[in-house]
């Protein structure tokens, strides 16, 4: 027997996806295409993933030709390269040890990289002071977790978080040994955030775990909300009065469509409020080079804001960071390219502010058919429209053992080559159903 | 460099600089019950863990080390010119030149319509090319599978093959990681579970690498300690293994056996005995042994070989190879490439039982995926140029002239180090460190003890303000009780590494006069 036979309940814990069940037959239906099976379609269409490149999304130019650049210098020597992406590679490897991309970087970042993300982000919130020293750069919020989940406690550390939600974060939650405790979202009323279903959650934790924090993702992820100012204000409020960490997952922040939509961040909102929100609200505020129109999923970079903190927590934050240097240096880099992109009159501009644009102006329709209704969709990556399944569906579904709404997704992959994620992967209010799919995409739908 | 640069260094060196340290105004403690409200996160409320992690290599020297830069950038006066930061095992820092080949390739990969200049080389492209084509949009921005791209691992699968002389090796049991570490921490995060007396404790040798220390703390895991055998220039001794196994069978159930091979901080490359040795132990005490190679290409002194766990394992016959349990990692940081800042990586699991590996599947697609230029990078360090190819010539100059260039500095070290009194080196046999013991007068401990101070941290401490020279105390990785060392990269080009030891044989005659 395995020495391995025992281990982490933790681990054990994490839900398989639903998700697998179709990615396996996904693949062997590529393979059966592949040998000249016939289908009724000639190619796979695969729409799960927010992940822009491979669905065929260019990277920006100049973005890759500056790390092009920082990765093999010898190209700033040539004019092959603009001027500017010269220079901004120059820049960004006069600031690493050893004038290389291959050396450590820094827990806290390079100094000079993260002033200019300090002062991004400051230009983004109108003014609102943002300290360096309060920015860390990580991928992902799993170590913030990390440090807010305490299983020595007599009570189970919970976190309250969306449904629906993405799915990696529900994991990290269970993964650590804590527990979720879900805030159903109003379908009906786009996807808004309601206090009093907050009050609910909260209430429905009593006894079973100790509620430490607020997890909340805007723009959404899966359904595709933007939450408006004043929203933003009742969540503040809410964690302000019932003392809750909040975790305001923001990757998507460049990602804003709808007409009467505008990002707004949560510091920003919670610095306008003023003391004693301002001064006391503990914020982790997260952000990804993964998402907008950059889309750099597969550098692996991102940052966190910290407001309010306990310096003293910070410290050991810092000790964590230290531990986990996971951010390449090229991730970095990324960053800095995000938060700082060609500014008119740079030779790059042009090029830039034209994919910029059209990137902003893709339609966003999602197409009333019936047996779905969707609701606007003002920013994100996905669209979460929700399909109405006949009786008999389900009833098919329950025989072969499987979600509503997988069963639906495997007869569209199988019918229809197209493969998009179910519902009941991010939580969804009992007795209904949906499908996530890319929102890089417009899709018909035939449905069955 | 300018002011307001300094001023940054100042900001970021005060922000890593310890609270009380900084000596920031207690007022949002609730001390006073009047003032602002306890916060939600203090340490009372923190998880518990977090508090006992420490990472001695970028630790409050380090931090000291920092703001000693900002203070020479602000013209104040110091007696060095500079600060070295012999501190941490990052090459390129240090000045160590990257292999042309990989950079064009990367360089490619990151901006293909570089594919049309007629600079690069025909492999390189033809690498990057074949790269793409595995990358999702054939971007390297798209997320890849959680475990890796497919080609890559292949690539890494045959690379083993081939190093461990023919043994198979599966591609379904490569993982790639982000670094080294990421694999390591993500395997502690699987085995470490249980209550009380049978909470998992995990053996690790005493001096180690403090990623491992700091990981079993953060996962609360039971950290059991075997000491390597200084005299016998760090050897692993049987012996001692069970004497630390059967104590911590009294409380903890102890389920794996960390081993560094070539070691850090020791820098020595344990012979293929000793390889069977432990082996034939983790078997029979079934422990699942977790061998960290990173460092499988830096061996440098005459009688070392590299033998991969894997290799003995499977050489030792069925009786061993089909049942005990091994992850192997490796990563980029190392060896002659020495690219840190990728984050390149993989672990290769021998003999893990089909249900666990399932579960640690699905804890990799946590973190999504490692970062797919570190992805890359480890497919070119499997997958070099071959005899016959363009850039085959250079490539070999290349490494050979960083990997003897590392032997050198390792003779050098160790030869200096030993002509001073009160330090005492072994071989640099491999890796790229030495930790040499030194003896600290009777005085200087007691001065450091009455600072609150490890000793050597005291004497590394003192070393930094009078020569600018960083290093790590032997405190950061465990040492045997009363004994004291420090370790000190061999990485800074030649001539400033002779400089560098005879500063220390300096500042070491120094400081023993001054406590005597």
């Amino acid at each position: 027997m395995s020495v391995l036979q025992e281990i982490s309940q933790n681990v054990k814990s994490i839900k398989q996806l639903d998700y697998a069940v179709l990615a396996r037959r996904a693949n062997q239906i590529q393979k059966e295409l592949s040998q000249g099976v016939r289908k009724p379609y000639k190619e796979l269409i695969d729409l799960c993933w927010g992940d822009p490149h491979s669905m065929d999304v260019k990277p920006l130019t100049f973005v890759r030709q500056v790390l092009a650049a920082c990765v093999y210098p010898e190209l700033m020597s040539s004019h092959k390269l603009p001027l500017d992406v010269r220079q901004r590679a120059q820049w960004l490897l006069g600031r690493c040890d050893g004038g290389s991309v291959g050396s450590y970087l820094a827990p806290t970042g390079i100094p000079e990289i993260v002033q200019r993300m300090s002062e991004s982000i400051r230009r983004r919130d109108g003014g609102v002071p943002c300290n360096p020293d309060n920015i860390f750069i990580s991928p992902g919020s799993q170590w913030s977790l990390t440090v807010l989940v305490n299983n020595e406690a007599p009570l189970r550390t919970g976190i309250l978080t969306p449904v629906p939600c993405h799915v990696t974060t529900i994991m990290s939650i269970k993964s650590l040994g804590a527990a979720v405790i879900p805030y159903f979202l109003s379908e009906e009323h786009g996807w808004a955030l309601q206090v009093e279903e907050l009050q609910r959650a909260l209430e429905s934790a009593k006894g079973g775990c100790n509620p430490v924090a607020l997890y909340v993702i805007n723009p959404g992820n899966p359904a595709g909300y933007v939450q408006s100012r004043k929203s933003i204000q009742e969540v503040i409020q809410f964690a302000s009065e019932k003392r809750l960490f909040l975790l305001a997952d923001e990757v998507y922040q460049d990602c804003v469509y709808g007409k009467n939509s505008e990002f707004v961040s949560y510091k920003r909102v919670l610095a306008e409020m003023g003391p004693p929100f301002s001064d006391t609200v503990e914020v982790a505020s997260f952000h990804s080079v993964s998402k907008g129109f950059m889309g750099e999923c597969g550098l692996r970079g991102g940052y966190v804001e910290l407001v309010n903190l306990d310096p003293n927590v910070v410290k050991y934050i810092f000790n964590l960071i230290c531990k986990d240097s996971t951010t390449p240096v090229l991730a970095h880099f990324a960053m800095d390219l995000m938060m700082n992109p060609p500014r008119p009159g740079d030779p790059s501009y042009p090029l830039y502010n034209q994919v910029r644009n059209a990137a902003k102006h893709q339609e966003h329709v999602v197409n009333s058919l019936p047996g779905f209704s969707c609701q606007p969709v003002e920013g994100g990556a996905f669209v979460l429209p929700r399909v109405f399944l006949p009786p008999r569906a389900i009833q098919k579904a329950k025989e072969e053992g499987m979600q509503p709404d997988t069963f639906y997704c495997m007869r569209l992959l199988e019918e229809m080559g197209v493969l998009v994620s179910p519902g009941c992967e991010y939580g969804q209010k009992e007795g209904t159903y949906h499908i996530r799919y890319n929102i890089k995409n417009k899709l018909h739908f035939i449905t069955t | 460099m300018n002011h307001g640069t300094a001023l940054l260094w100042k900001r970021r060196a005060l922000s890593s600089l310890s609270a009380t340290r900084r000596g920031l105004p207690k007022e949002k403690m609730t001390e006073n019950g009047m003032m602002s409200r306890a916060k939600v996160l203090t340490i009372d409320t923190i998880n518990p863990t977090v508090k006992k992690v420490e990472y001695a290599v970028r630790g409050p020297i380090v931090q000291r080390a920092v703001e000693l830069e900002r203070e020479l950038s602000q013209g104040m006066k110091k007696p060095f010119a500079e600060v070295i930061k012999a501190n941490i095992g990052d090459a390129h820092a240090m000045g160590q030149q990257p292999i042309t080949f990989f950079r064009q390739v990367l360089a490619l990969c990151s901006y293909p319509e570089l594919l049309s200049d007629n600079t690069f080389p025909e492999d390189a492209k033809s690498r990057a090319c074949r790269i793409l084509q595995s990358c999702g949009g054939h971007s390297m921005g798209a997320y890849s599978a959680s475990q890796g791209i497919d080609s890559v691992r292949e690539d890494v699968a045959r690379y083993i093959e081939r190093r461990d002389g023919g043994v198979p090796c599966d591609p379904d049991d490569i993982y790639l990681t982000t670094g080294a570490s990421d694999g390591i921490v993500t395997m502690l995060k699987l085995l470490v579970c249980g209550e009380g007396v049978s909470r998992t404790g995990v053996m690790i040798s005493i001096p180690q690498y403090p990623l491992y220390s700091a990981a079993l703390a953060e996962l609360g895991a039971v950290q059991i300690n075997y000491y390597l055998n200084e005299e016998k220039c760090w050897s692993l001794d049987i012996p001692e293994l069970q004497r630390a196994l059967d104590e911590a069978r009294q409380y903890c159930n102890p389920r794996a056996l960390c081993i560094i091979n070539p070691g850090n901080p020791t820098g020595q490359v344990q012979s293929r005995k000793c390889i069977e040795d432990v082996i034939r132990f983790a078997a029979k005490e079934r422990l699942f042994l977790m061998a960290d190679e990173v460092y499988q290409d830096n061996v440098y002194a005459d009688g070392c070989q590299f033998h991969s766990f894997k290799k003995v394992l499977f050489e030792m016959g069925p009786e061993y190879s089909d049942t005990v349990e091994l992850a192997s990692f490796h990563s980029t940081s190392k060896c002659y490439m020495g690219e840190c800042g990728f984050r390149g990586g993989y672990m290769e699991l021998i003999n893990m039982d089909d249900e666990v590996k399932a579960q640690l599947t699905k804890l990799v697609s946590v973190r999504l995926c490692p970062p797919v230029p570190g992805q890359a990078l480890m497919d070119l360090v499997v997958n070099p140029p071959q005899p016959g190819e363009p850039s085959y010539d250079n490539f070999i100059k290349e490494r050979t002239a960083t990997l003897s260039a590392l032997a050198e500095k390792a003779k050098l070290t160790e030869q200096v180090l030993n002509t001073v009194q009160g330090i005492s080196c072994n071989p640099v046999q491999g890796a790229m460190y030495s930790f040499p013991r030194i003896t600290i007068p009777e005085k200087a401990v007691k001065e450091a003890t009455e600072k609150g101070q490890q000793p050597d941290m005291f004497y590394c401490m003192k070393m930094l303000e009078e020569t600018g020279i960083c290093l790590v105390p032997g405190s950061g990785f465990g040492q045997k009780d009363g004994t004291y060392h420090f370790r000190m990269t061999i990485l800074p080009p030649s001539d400033k590494l002779k400089i560098l030891l005879d500063k220390v044989k300096e500042f070491h005659q120094k400081f023993t006069q001054q406590y005597s």
